[in-house]
C-alpha cells in the first residue's frame, strides 16, 4: 500500500508520469494544464525522478521534441489543453503515423474565440482522426491509475500508437481529492521498461518517417489502423491486470453502471459521470430504472462494449460536451453509429452540454432522464440535439 | 539496397527503413542507362559521391552500378572526370 494525499488532478497525473518512469518531458505551459509539468519538473530537479525536461517555445516544437525523444527509445510524456492541442496537431499526426507511443495528458479546455480557459470537450474531440487512442477520466485517482496504463497500452508492440488521457479542466484539474499514491514496485510489476524495436541507433541506421509513393501508404494506414483496434481488448486487460497489481480497475473500456436491467440509459464521458451516478441511484429509489454507460476509451470507439451496455435500453442519450458544427455532438453520431453496426435501433437523443465550463447540475441530469422516460413512452425523440442550460434559445 | 516489402508483416510499425531506403522500384522511371566502362573507372568515387539514388557501390578496383533503384539521371556520367560512364538510351 502506498501513501494518500489530499491533491488535485494535475498533481495526480504527474504522480503517474513519475511512477510510469517517464524519461523525457518536453512541455509548453497553458492553463489549465501548466501544473501538470510544474510538478514534473519539481520532481525531476529534486531528484525524485530520473528524466530530462526540454523546455521549448510552443506546443508544436514540445509535440516534435517528444516525437524525436520516443524515436530514440526514450518513454516520453507531455501535457497540454485547447489551444496548445490545436497548434501540436500536425506533430501529433507524426508522433501516430510513425508509431510512436508518447503519452500525453490534454486538460480539456474550450477552444476560444469567445476567449475562455474553462471546460469542455472540444480540442480533444477536434483531434479525433489524428490517430492518437483517446481515453477521458473522471476523477484525480482515475486519472492517475490511467495515466500508468496509458504507457502500458501504448507501448504494447502491436499498438505502438500514441495515448492522449483527457480530463476535465478545472474540475479534475484544480480541485483536490484524496488519492492513493500506489508503490513504485506495485508499477514497476504492472509496467516494464520500454524497449522498441528499433530506435535511432548510430549502429543502425534508419531512415524514420520515410517516403512512400502510393504503392505503400495504404498499406502503413491499414496497420495502423489494426494496432489501433487493438487496443481496445488490450486496454481491458491492461485495467484488469492493473486491478489485480494495485486494487483498482475502472470497468475497462466502458464502464457499465447499473444499466444490465435499465430502461434509460445515458452515455457519458469524463467528470460528469460522477453527478450522473448519483442521479442514478436516486432515480432508482423512486424505482425508475435508470443507467449510466461511462465511456473511457473515445478512440478506438469501443462499437461492442458501447452495444453491450445500450443493448437492452428504451431509450438512450448521449452527453456531448462538444459540438460538430452543422450536425450534433460527435460522440452521439458514434454511439448511433456502433448500434446500427449491432443491428440496434434504440430511440436516443443528443444532450449538447456545459460548453465553456457551463454548470451541469444533477437537476440537468434529471432533466436528461425525465426526457428519456417520455421517450421511452413515446417511443420517440422530439427533437434529436437538444441544448441543456441553456439561457436564450430565441 | 533499398526495401521492396511483399506482404503487411514486411511492413515495420512505421515508416522506418534501414538507412538509404528507396521503397518505390525507380529503375524503370529510366530512359538512358548509366553504362560503366570498367577499363577506364580510376575508382575515384566522385560518381558515388554524387548519385543522388545511392545506387552505385564501391568495388576494390572499380565501381559498380546498380539498375533497380538507379533513375537514369546521368548525374554520374556527368561527374566522371575519366568519360567511364556512357548513356545509352533504354531499348
Ligand atoms: S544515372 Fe543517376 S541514379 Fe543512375 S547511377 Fe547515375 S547518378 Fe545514380
Ligand atoms: S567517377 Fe568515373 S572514374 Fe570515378 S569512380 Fe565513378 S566511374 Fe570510376
Amino acid at each position: 500500500m502506498g501513501k494518500r494525499e489530499f491533491i488535485n488532478g494535475n498533481n495526480a497525473v504527474a504522480y503517474g508520469v513519475k511512477l510510469a518512469r517517464a524519461e523525457i518531458v518536453a512541455a509548453y505551459p497553458i492553463t489549465p494544464q501548466t501544473k501538470i509539468v510544474e510538478q514534473i519538473s519539481e520532481f525531476i530537479s529534486n531528484g525524485e525522478m530520473n528524466a530530462e525536461f526540454i523546455k521549448v517555445e510552443s506546443e508544436h516544437t514540445a509535440m516534435s521534441a517528444c516525437y524525436a525523444a520516443s524515436c530514440t527509445g526514450a518513454r516520453t510524456f507531455t501535457a497540454t489543453s485547447s489551444q496548445g492541442l490545436l497548434y501540436m496537431f500536425e506533430m501529433m499526426q507524426f508522433t501516430s503515423g510513425q508509431r510512436r507511443p508518447v503519452v500525453m495528458a490534454n486538460v480539456n479546455r474550450a477552444i476560444s474565440p469567445p476567449w475562455t480557459i474553462w471546460l469542455d470537450h472540444q480540442d480533444s474531440i477536434s483531434t479525433r482522426d489524428a490517430g492518437w487512442i483517446q481515453i477521458y477520466v473522471e476523477s484525480a485517482q482515475e486519472a492517475l491509475d490511467t495515466t500508468i496504463q496509458c504507457f502500458k497500452v501504448a507501448e504494447n508492440k502491436e499498438v505502438l500508437t500514441p495515448v492522449m488521457i483527457c480530463l476535465d479542466a478545472f474540475v479534475l484539474s484544480h480541485t483536490e481529492e484524496l488519492v492513493d499514491i500506489p508503490e513504485q514496485a506495485e508499477i514497476d510489476r504492472f509496467l516494464p521498461p520500454f524497449e522498441p524495436d528499433y530506435k535511432v541507433d548510430v549502429n543502425r541506421p534508419l531512415t524514420i518517417a520515410a517516403g512512400t509513393a502510393p504503392n505503400l501508404y495504404m498499406e502503413f494506414r491499414f496497420t495502423q489502423q489494426q494496432g489501433m483496434l487493438k487496443a481496445i481488448n488490450l486496454w481491458k486487460k491492461a485495467d484488469e491486470e492493473f486491478g489485480r497489481l494495485v486494487g483498482r480497475s475502472y470497468g475497462g473500456v466502458v464502464e457499465n453502471y447499473k444499466c444490465s436491467d435499465a430502461d434509460v440509459i445515458l452515455v457519458t464521458m469524463g467528470s460528469l459521470s460522477s453527478t450522473a451516478k448519483d442521479v442514478v441511484d436516486s432515480l432508482r429509489e423512486q424505482g425508475t430504472r435508470a443507467g449510466l454507460a461511462k465511456l473511457r476509451l473515445y478512440r478506438p470507439f469501443p462499437e461492442k462494449e458501447i452495444f453491450d451496455a445500450l443493448k437492452s435500453a428504451k431509450a438512450i442519450g448521449v452527453v456531448d460536451r462538444s459540438l460538430s458544427f452543422g450536425f450534433e455532438g460527435s460522440v452521439f453520431s458514434d454511439v448511433k453509429a456502433a448500434l446500427y453496426n449491432n443491428n440496434c435501433c434504440i430511440p436516443g437523443v443528443n444532450f449538447i452540454v456545459g460548453l465553456g465550463g457551463r454548470d451541469v447540475t444533477a437537476d440537468d441530469l434529471k432533466k436528461m432522464y425525465d426526457k428519456l422516460q417520455y421517450i421511452q413512452k413515446n417511443g420517440k425523440a422530439e427533437q434529436t440535439v437538444e441544448f441543456i442550460g441553456l439561457r436564450w434559445s430565441e | 539496397m533499398g526495401f521492396i516489402p511483399n506482404k503487411l508483416s514486411d511492413l515495420p510499425a512505421g515508416a522506418a527503413f534501414e538507412g538509404g531506403h528507396p521503397t518505390t522500384h525507380t529503375g524503370n522511371w529510366r530512359i538512358f542507362k548509366p553504362v560503366l566502362n570498367k577499363d577506364k573507372c580510376r575508382n575515384c568515387l566522385l560518381c558515388w559521391i554524387f548519385c543522388p539514388e545511392a545506387v552505385i557501390k564501391k568495388g576494390s578496383d572499380n565501381v559498380e552500378i546498380t539498375y533497380d533503384f538507379c533513375k537514369g539521371c546521368g548525374i554520374c556520367a556527368n561527374e566522371c572526370p575519366t568519360k567511364a560512364i556512357e548513356m545509352v538510351k533504354e531499348g
